[in-house]
């Protein structure tokens, strides 16, 4: 891991003078599960493809086991892609797809017909070697732009919201599939999607990106259970972010009362933004909690209960619990000092932007 | 589907039958029997062994090819570069390559004749840079009138099959280690066979029976096999060598269509 393969120093890129990436420095290592995880127009497509060589930065390099390959067109980098919707051969059956970019290398027939094999397996599909992309489901065609895609023995593969255009089950399954495909091959995986249940599910690095910037890069724990930013904290799963004081250390005052939290070094009695979980907000009988307020809202979600409850100032606070509070109830809030997660507020209107819109 | 839908499609079989079967089986009767007496007999079809006749059917099928051919040698990278124009830009390029088509097509050719007659615009030029004789009544004057007034047929084929393909499917291409020329030879090429296939076709039948532009810029010297059919109707009204003649040259057309499908299928064409 200590071995960056790829470096991304300084990127920035714009289309038609709209700013897409701006100043973007990345370091991806051997044999990692990065993703980059954005809503749409973040730049994340345009990272992966400045990596696979489809764009050229305005500014900054690119590096490739420490060389520069900034320059380089597609074909001559040791990396291959698996498109968003498969892009294979429409004229050309599962076989000849597969051995598309070895018959290109001039391989051996021999190599090529135990490639072709050996990738089938790796993807569940042998058997389907004369079959016409065209007569194969969504997921299926997916597995073949996979296998195309390994058998030229890539250092890094680079996969553009792989999953996007298949069905919620098979996405699941595929995501599991990938993650066994990672771990047989030992390569770089890097990935693109705007699912942050994926995004969880699979990598190693988590890159969220927002409007060209990189908002938080850590493994995903760190990311779901310490955002850096109300954008990471909104993006990444369900919260509460709530305009808070932070009194003094490890003491933060949410809507009139004090709560422990285990936060140091945001200074006395400055603003900041609070995260809390929804299934972090313990639900307690009127008046043994910290802050009052009353059920509004209830839903069963099957694992849990999803509640809304309004405290006095009006605030909405989303609840996951397994404890079932009916509406008009009235409860009493408390958070765990370490379910508090304490976060600056953006500095300047810039940094406001590339915020939460809600 | 219900009866009732059925009689929709009767003005289209009223149509088909009245305007292109009846005559079909009118030319195969005429072309199959004998002036006079109607007596079946071959001897309409076999007239193409007839030097006059044999000769301007070689002539045509020469000339016709040679004009598939350039159409396509032009019409090929003009359709690339369409493909990759934005398509504000190609849709006027495309545009102007219609253009002429709005014209009627003996008004287009007259004015190939007038251009290329003696005194015309091109003559005069070409005649000050010392070039001698004449340009009407030469096989290269009925080729280019062939060229003018078809290549679009070969030019809208040809761009639809390409702006067809995908481009991330030519990015993967790239990605496997194909350099552009690759990319051209294994994936354009091969994707864009259909649109080729009806370039030729559209190209090649109207040019191998054309009897118009072969009269006017042939100047009557150049006599294609649509001139001698044209002329057997007209001039020496004889139907029977005429209709017997057109046979043998849909018998052209079936074979020229039926290798083009042939590689259509084992090519690698069902891209679109």
């Amino acid at each position: 891991m200590e071995r960056p393969i790829i470096t991304l120093d300084h990127i920035t890129k714009s289309f038609d003078g709209q700013m897409v990436l701006d100043d973007l420095s990345l370091d991806i290592h051997e044999n990692e599960f990065v993703t980059l995880l954005g809503p749409s127009g973040c730049g994340k497509t345009t990272t992966l493809r400045i990596i696979g060589g489809f764009e050229t930065p305005d500014r900054g390099r690119v590096f490739f086991e420490g060389a520069d390959i900034t320059g380089l067109p597609p074909y001559k980098r040791e990396l291959n892609t698996v498109f968003q919707k498969y892009a294979l051969f429409p004229n050309l059956n599962v076989e000849e797809n597969i051995a598309f970019g070895l018959k290109i290398k001039k391989k051996s027939k021999d190599y090529i017909r135990d490639k072709i094999r050996y990738a089938l397996k790796l993807v569940n599909l042998d058997g389907y070697e004369k079959r016409d992309p065209s007569s194969l489901s969504g997921g299926q065609q997916q597995r073949i732009a996979i296998a195309r895609a390994i058998v030229n023995e890539p250092k890094v593969l680079l996969l553009d919201e792989p999953l996007g255009a298949l069905d919620l089950k098979l996405r699941q399954d595929m995501q599991y599939e990938l993650i066994r495909l990672k771990n047989e091959l030992g390569i770089t995986f890097v990935y693109v999607t705007h699912d942050q249940e994926e995004a969880l599910t699979m990598s190693d690095t988590i890159v969220v990106m927002n409007q060209g910037y990189i908002q938080q890069m850590g493994t995903p724990e760190k990311i779901y259970n310490e955002p850096e930013n109300a954008f990471v904290a909104d993006f990444i799963g369900e919260s509460n972010i709530i305009d808070a004081v932070f009194v003094k250390d490890e003491v933060v005052n949410i809507f009139g009362v004090n709560f422990p939290c285990v936060d140091k070094g945001f200074g006395v009695n400055r603003p900041v933004d609070v995260v809390i979980r929804p299934e972090d907000v313990d639900l307690l009988p009127a008046g043994q909690g910290l802050l009052e307020g009353t059920v509004t809202h209830l839903i069963f979600k099957g694992v849990h209960y999803e509640m809304e409850v309004t405290t006095a100032n009006g605030y909405e606070w989303l609840v996951h619990s397994t404890d079932m509070f009916p509406v008009g109830e009235k409860v009493s809030i408390h958070v765990d000092p370490f379910d508090i997660q304490i976060m600056n507020k953006p500095q300047s209107e810039d940094e406001e932007a590339i915020g939460v819109d809600e | 589907m219900t009866n009732k839908k059925k009689w929709l499609a009767l003005p289209y079989f009223v149509w088909m039958v009245g305007f292109t079967l009846i005559p079909l089986v009118l030319i195969a009767v005429y072309g199959l029997t004998e002036r006079g007496s109607g007596a079946f007999t071959f001897s309409n079809v076999l007239s193409i062994f007839q030097e006059e006749h044999l000769r301007a059917l070689i002539l045509s099928l020469v000339l016709s090819v040679i004009c598939t051919l350039v159409c396509l040698l032009i019409a090929y990278p003009v359709a690339l570069i369409l493909r990759r124009a934005k398509v504000k830009k190609s849709g006027f390029v495309i545009f102007i390559f219609i253009l002429p088509m709005w014209m009627n097509f003996l008004l287009r050719t007259y004015a190939w004749l007038n251009l290329l007659d003696d005194g015309g615009l091109i003559f005069t030029a070409l005649k000050a840079l010392g070039f001698q004789g004449n340009i009407i009544g030469t096989n290269g004057a009925v080729l280019l009138g062939m060229v003018y007034n078809y290549l679009p047929f070969m030019i809208l084929p040809l761009y639809n099959s390409l702006t067809a393909i995908d481009d991330q499917v030519l990015n993967a291409a790239r990605d496997l280690g194909a350099n552009e020329r690759k990319v051209l030879t294994r994936v354009i090429f091969p994707l864009s066979f259909p649109g080729v296939v009806s370039g030729i076709t559209m190209v090649f039948v109207p040019s191998l029976t054309t009897f118009v532009v072969s009269d006017l810029l042939g100047g009557r010297k150049i006599l294609l096999i649509g001139n001698i059919i044209e002329s057997e109707f007209s001039i020496a009204s004889n139907r029977h060598v005429g209709a017997g003649l057109s046979l043998v040259l849909m018998i052209f057309i079936l074979i020229s269509m039926a290798i083009l499908n042939h590689y259509d299928k084992t090519g690698e064409a069902n891209a679109i």
